[in-house]
């Protein structure tokens, strides 16, 4: 382009940067920013000097030195001997656990809520309009401590399932049992050819994924429908319970031999332990320590049972007197005759069953409380259903939205061209109101996470009551642990988002 | 977000340590008032009575303090501070003093940089559970599951306890003492645990006291006082005496129904220098001659503050014990005031 006349030349004087609209705004910027960054200067300088006033430093060593307090969920190794730096890793596992929990609970419910507050059933419709309203408008804290209050106050204490005509009793052909101290239901214990089956499990994954990438061609093809939901459904099952149950059927009553410290050659189970109390176990395969261990409660014995991942272990472990009863493959008990690294130990006339590929510990009433199997601590439950509760009501508002978003016309057309009302949800309402849900559902995650930190109201050791609460109380290390643990939740925050954002832009409206 | 955060933790930070070296004495006459730091509640220790007026052990050191101070034993605002909340409380400047069953130790006093000024109640851990459960010893809590206050000292001894005796256990963190007594009573844990005075306080406000033992088991040394913060000295001296005249009042047979008579002049020189009739004690502390007069007039001597709160004719029975006189085999012994 050309230019015909040049503009007269006008020197730049100091006023335009007030008065001349072209630079105004970034003087104001600027002055903003210089502002900005000298409070935080003041504020700095003001830390620095009043933490040296008060004769204190600014130091993460504390992470690195002995907790000294116990933490009841954990899911990592932790004890007292751990560091602080533990401590909070078991806190932040605590947390993720929660609002990983919580997210897929509350998006369940949600989308439940918010579907059916839309239904033509007018009961249904204003079920769903209380649990929303009734969620929505009262506050967290108040739904975390009353489900905590009706779990403690209104379930029998694990003593009470003791005796002939106990007060309460298991339930599932007693394998969970529901106390004031939590759920405990059974939990997993892998055994030999776990795997085998865990590699035909995941066959059987490829296989439903391939046949279902069959089925849509050949509906595109031909218009033909397969019965996809039924072969899904089979492949998911029939394989893997076949060779569970081949697996079971071949091993699972091999008899695996006991060693154990200190014992005479051919004793009894029942004699070792009426001299060895409380014994700690260990065992290969896992399964088969389950079994012992089921064996010493029949014994009314509490049997303690030290997971070994191999042969070698197992020997350290009988040798280093970690544990004083063994079960091993016959063919492993020759190198356990006599004596392990100078500790003396002998075969029991007693022997236990190998075990199945997988099969699940069941809690049992022992000592003061259940053991075994999982324990789900009513600060847990009380914690992870109230967040869902409560978010799953706001997500409900969501999905109505979404719904309520695509245009009437779309249903119609859709039912014109004589598709049937489910699919009509799903292939043509759904995919255009999930553009409309994702976005506000990311901030829900995030509420969801960082509301988690109200933990500390039932006692539930998420991070805020390990590194922000305990080891802050016991070092007196406020201002670090506070930046750690505001760290720790904007990055999972902006984590949470990254993710969603990509799975946003996976469904949104494709232009080209 | 992000900045929030952070600003919002320099700006506490800020604030935390802006009272570090003020003079405090100046600033609670300016007041009018002393801000004391006290439990959520704990009967007999601290706890709001009938008539909504504060009351307890501990209540009554924050009221000698006013008197001392103010000359007005009423002049205080309690904080109600958790086992968590109340260090923080106190090195930010919003409380005074803290007066919280507060166990001395080195990391309290050397790392967070308090000053404990002496020991109201020399204190053990103890446990308590119901009768029924049929357990005689700690040592026969293996596998049990325990209430325990996070935040106290309580916690970490729970834990080298059992891992020194072998024994396993289940932690039920804890807020305060309300919420334990709710967790215990309801049996969602076996046992509570706690300092023994704490114990015996606790299980006086059961419906049934008699169906819940105390085991026989102290597992610690707990030496409870009084605290304020490290670099105020005038201020600390202050509360030290104030409880070192409490002491020193029983021991020298001062009560609050003889003090008038007594500040009138005596035989004894050391009730003169302390009643403020012969020296210049009060004034070396920067208050009235007649502090001590206040303070004893209107909660009485040390062993007054026990029999009437916490005592053997209260619901609470605690007895003397540790915490007698020297005189009478205990440990309470005041530096002479000279
Ligand atoms: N002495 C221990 C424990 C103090 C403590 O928390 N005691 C409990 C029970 S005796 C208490 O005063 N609770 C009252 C409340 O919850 O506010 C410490 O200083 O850490």
């Amino acid at each position: 382009m050309a230019t015909y006349t040049d503009p007269p030349t006008e020197s730049f004087r100091l006023s335009q940067l007030i008065y001349d609209t072209r630079y105004r705004s970034m003087t104001i910027q600027v002055v903003a920013f210089i502002l900005v960054m000298l409070a935080l200067v003041i504020l700095a300088r003001n830390v620095v000097i009043n933490l040296g006033a008060l004769g204190k430093d600014f130091d993460f060593g504390f992470l690195f030195n002995r907790a000294g307090y116990d933490i009841n969920q954990r899911l990592i190794e932790y004890s007292n001997d751990s560091t602080h730096g533990r401590a909070a890793l078991v806190g932040i596992l605590n947390t993720l656990l929660v609002a990983f929990l919580g997210c897929i609970m509350a998006t369940i419910l949600g989308v439940f809520a918010g579907v059916l507050r839309l239904s033509n059933n007018w009961l249904v419709a204003k079920l769903m309009s209380v649990y929303v309203e009734g969620f929505r408008n009262i506050p967290l804290l108040l739904w975390i401590i009353v489900i905590f209050a009706i779990m403690t106050e209104s379930t029998p204490q694990p003593r009470d399932f003791r005796g002939e005509d106990a007060e309460a009793s298991m339930l599932l052909f007693d394998s969970v049992a529901i106390t004031n101290r939590g759920i405990f239901i059974p939990a997993p214990v892998w055994g030999d050819g776990t795997l085998l089956v865990v590699a035909v499990f995941l066959a059987s994954l490829v296989g439903i994924w391939a046949f279902r990438r069959y089925a849509r061609k050949r509906q595109e093809a031909t218009g033909d429908i397969l019965p996809v939901f039924w072969v899904s459904l089979g492949l998911f099952i029939i394989p893997t319970l076949a060779v569970y149950l081949a697996f079971s059927a071949a091993i699972a009553r091999d008899q695996y031999p006991l060693v154990a410290v200190g014992a005479e050659q051919g004793m009894t189970l029942e004699d070792y332990v009426a001299e060895n109390r409380n014994p700690a176990i260990c065992a290969l395969p896992s399964t088969a320590g389950v079994n012992l261990s089921s064996a010493l409660r029949g014994l009314d014995q509490r049997a303690d049972i030290l997971r070994v991942g191999s042969a070698a272990e197992l020997q350290a472990s009988v040798a280093s007197g970690d544990c004083i009863i063994a079960a091993m493959p016959p063919d492993m008990v020759d190198e356990f005759t006599g004596a392990v690294d100078g500790v003396e130990v002998a075969t029991l006339a007693d022997t236990v069953d190998r075990g199945r590929p997988l099969q699940f510990e069941r809690p049992q009433l022992a000592g003061f409380n259940f053991e075994g199997g999982v324990q789900l601590r009513n600060s847990l439950i009380a914690l992870w259903f109230a967040l869902s509760l409560y978010t799953g009501a706001f997500i409900a508002e969501i999905v109505r939205a979404g719904i309520l978003s695509v245009s009437r016309g779309q249903t119609e057309a859709s039912y014109a061209l004589g598709l049937r009302p489910n699919r009509t949800m799903n292939l043509v309402i759904l995919p255009q109101a999930l553009r409309v849900i994702i976005p506000p559902l990311i901030s829900q995650y995030l509420n969801l996470t960082k509301n988690s930190s109200l933990a500390i109201a039932v006692g539930y050791m998420d991070v805020r009551s390990t590194l922000g609460g305990i080891t802050i109380n016991q070092t007196g290390r406020e201002l670090e642990g506070m930046l750690l643990l505001g760290l720790f939740y904007l990055l999972t925050s902006l984590i949470i988002s990254g993710v969603m954002n990509i799975y946003n832009n996976s469904v949104k409206l494709k232009e080209r | 977000m992000k900045k929030s955060v952070f600003l919002g933790t320099l700006a506490v930070a800020g604030l935390a340590a802006g009272f570090a070296s003020a003079q405090t004495l100046a600033e609670v006459q300016e007041r009018g008032a002393l801000n004391c730091g006290v439990t959520t509640g704990l009967t007999g220790f601290a706890a709001p009575d009938a008539n909504g007026e504060w009351a307890g052990f501990d209540v009554a050191i924050c009221r000698a303090v006013a008197a001392a101070v103010l000359g007005d034993p009423m002049a205080v605002e309690f904080v109600p501070t958790t086992g968590q909340t109340r260090f923080t409380a106190l090195a930010s400047g919003e409380i005074d003093v803290l007066a919280r069953n507060t166990t001395w130790t080195f990391s309290r006093d050397v790392d967070l940089s308090f000053e404990f000024v002496g020991v109201n109640y020399y204190d053990g851990q103890g446990f308590m559970v119901p009768r029924d459960l049929g357990v005689s010893s700690a040592m026969e809590l293996d596998g049990a599951t325990v209430c325990i206050q996070t935040g106290t000292t309580t916690e970490l001894n729970l834990a080298d306890f059992f891992a020194s005796n072998n024994m396993s256990y289940e932690p039920v963190p804890i807020e305060t003492n309300a919420e334990a007594q709710q967790q215990y009573l309801a049996g969602a844990c076996d046992v509570y645990t706690t300092d023994a005075s704490g114990l015996a306080a606790t299980r006086a406000t059961f419906e049934d006291p008699s169906a819940h033992v105390v085991l026989p088991e102290i597992i610690s040394k707990e030496p409870l006082g009084p605290l304020v913060r490290h670099g105020d000295n005038e201020w600390g001296d202050i509360v030290r005496w104030t409880l070192n005249g409490l002491i020193s009042a029983e021991e020298l047979g001062i009560t609050s129904a003889n003090v008038m008579e007594l500040a009138a002049g005596t035989e004894n020189p050391e009730i003169n220098r302390m009643l403020g009739t012969e020296g210049e004690l009060g004034a070396m502390l920067g208050l009235e001659s007649d502090w001590l007069v206040n303070v004893i007039s209107s909660v009485g001597n040390y062993g007054e503050i026990f029999e009437g709160n916490i005592g053997e004719n209260t619901p609470i029975g605690l007895a003397r014990g540790l915490n007698a006189q020297w005189t009478d085999g205990g440990l309470l012994y005041s530096p002479p005031f000279r």
